[in-house]
């Protein structure tokens, strides 16, 4: 392919949506320019392209740089690439500015990223749960976190399917080899903002508080390559160790100490294998799913690269 | 990252391999700096994590409780201690009736005898039970990263290859036959599983 050709595909591409010009209509305004008047090639495209915005009344700060990339949303993490997404609008959040119209999050099976339209664009309003392909939205960095903003070019198409959201989850494999203090019949700050742990029976935000009992574990998932911190919450809890948090209350009462909880758990999960799988909060990963692995499943592989080596 | 000490990984090593080695030390001056011990296959220890079978306890203690586990794997014998500052481990070790499949988080320890030979034990963090099934993984599992180490062995950015090279006169490919070893151990087991079940002729 000439590379004429190829700016004019890509020159198509910036504006197909906006004008109704063909890539041999544009190949051969290129062609005159380049051919018979000796522009080159860049200069060619500057011209072209200008005629065109004028066309179609559009500034070129609106135009995509060379066409805009397919992709998921948890592939973004660069910083003002034009792409085009086929997402569900997980949430939409109270716009914080009169400037903009829409804020909130756009999922896919890859995960979440926030996004913003901006009241000067004048897009049609994304309805929450909606799935929708959006065409032209550009990335965007702040502090580590990328988010894309739908612009005038946006172009917005409603999906007949459903897009399925992932939830950002990894998994975690390894041998659950301590458990970290603040382990087991924890207290908890009674103020609903708050829900600080108590040390001691003092929440360090309120001062001396009647706490909330809760039940969790913070333990350390260890491979032999690299150690995770992993949280099991109530719940997750219970159903690792088999005891609730009723139970748990009432072994610490019949013990007049709550360290009997972290004890007789740390017995029951201490040494084992677990792949477990949850969003990553801070350096810890929250557990929503977890099963025990057992047997040796890959020794057979392991013992054809002993012999080989 | 920085600022936090993270915490030291727990290595996976067959006994054949731990008890070889002798050398220890430490990265930096300071007085906490964590202690390493050197395997023979080339790589930094300051934790280890092992599953065996508890074979034996013992109070070897004098003048207060000391437990000694003797804790085997397919290629050798771990020797776990736990005294007055390892209450946990010790209440495990009185308490635990042997044979058990026993998990063990721990550090090593190195001590030298009065003939010269060094002796390398673990000195438990926690000691518990564990399933034949969590056993076999621990086999397969430290089977790869036993061939991990040997691969890179030789690697020239591996530091602690080159520091094992330098400190001992060991044959690597023996712990490479140890793998072998320890994994078709676990194949006879299903084989001798298998057995169990078929009728008789």
């Amino acid at each position: 392919m000439s590379d004429v050709r190829t700016h004019a595909e890509e020159i198509s591409a910036q504006f197909s949506d906006h004008l109704d010009v063909s890539v041999d209509e544009i190949e051969s305004e290129l062609r005159t320019l380049v051919d018979d008047y000796s522009v080159p090639l860049e200069e060619a495209r500057r011209s072209v392209t200008s005629s065109y915005l004028d066309d179609a009344g559009m500034d070129r700060d609106e135009l995509a740089p060379g066409g805009s990339e397919s992709t998921v949303v948890g592939e973004i993490d660069t910083d003002e690439q034009w792409v085009d997404l086929e997402v569900q609008v997980a949430d939409l959040w109270e716009p914080g500015h009169d400037s903009i119209s829409q804020v909130g999050l756009l999922g896919d099976e890859s995960g979440t990223i926030k996004f913003v339209a901006f009241d000067t664009s004048e897009l049609p309003e994304l309805a929450e749960g909606g799935s929708y392909a959006l065409g032209n939205v550009v990335t965007d960095e702040y502090e580590g976190d990328y988010s894309v903003k739908l612009n005038r070019t946006t172009t917005i198409e409603e999906l007949d399917r459903e897009v399925e959201v992932g939830d950002d989850g990894v998994a975690v494999e390894g041998a659950l080899v301590d458990l970290q203090s603040g382990s087991g019949l924890i207290k908890r700050c009674p103020d609903e903002e708050c829900t600080r742990v108590l040390q001691n029976g003092r929440c360090s935000e309120h001062g001396q508080v009647d706490g909330s009992f809760d039940l969790r574990l913070k333990a350390v998932l260890d491979d032999g390559d690299r150690v995770q911190e992993v949280i099991f919450d109530e719940a997750a809890t219970a159903s690792l160790t088999g005891i609730d948090l009723a139970e748990a209350k009432q072994m610490a009462q019949d013990a007049l100490d709550t360290t009997v909880v972290e004890e007789e758990i740390a017995a029951r999960v201490t040494g084992r294998y677990y792949r477990v799988y949850g969003p990553e909060f801070r350096r810890y990963v929250l557990v929503d799913e977890f099963e025990e692995l057992d047997g040796a499943a890959s020794a057979e592989e392991t013992l054809i690269r002993a012999r080989s080596i | 990252m920085s600022g936090v000490p993270s915490r030291e990984v727990a290595r996976r090593v067959f006994a054949a391999e731990y008890n070889d080695g002798s050398h220890t030390f430490k990265e930096s001056d300071d007085e906490r700096a964590p202690l390493y011990y050197l395997l023979p296959t080339g790589e930094r220890a300051n934790r280890v994590f092992l599953v065996g079978t508890l074979t034996e306890t013992e109070d070897v203690g004098e003048d207060s409780e000391y437990w000694r586990g003797r804790i085997v794997d397919p290629t050798g014998t771990f020797f776990a201690y736990a005294g007055q500052y390892q209450p946990e481990a010790a209440a495990a070790l009185r308490d635990l009736s042997s044979p058990a499949y026993v998990a063990v988080v721990g550090k090593p320890r190195t001590y030298e005898t009065d003939d010269g030979t060094v002796n390398v034990s673990v000195r438990p963090e926690s000691i518990s039970e564990v399933s034949a099934g969590a056993r076999d993984r621990w086999v397969a599992e430290t089977a790869e990263r036993t061939l991990d180490r040997i691969e890179a062995y030789d690697d020239e950015a591996n530091e602690y290859g080159r520091m094992a090279r330098e400190r001992y006169d060991l044959e690597i490919d023996q712990y490479r036959e140890a793998v072998v070893a320890a994994l078709e151990s676990l194949e006879q087991g299903d084989e001798l599983g298998g057995q169990e079940t078929e009728p008789p002729a």
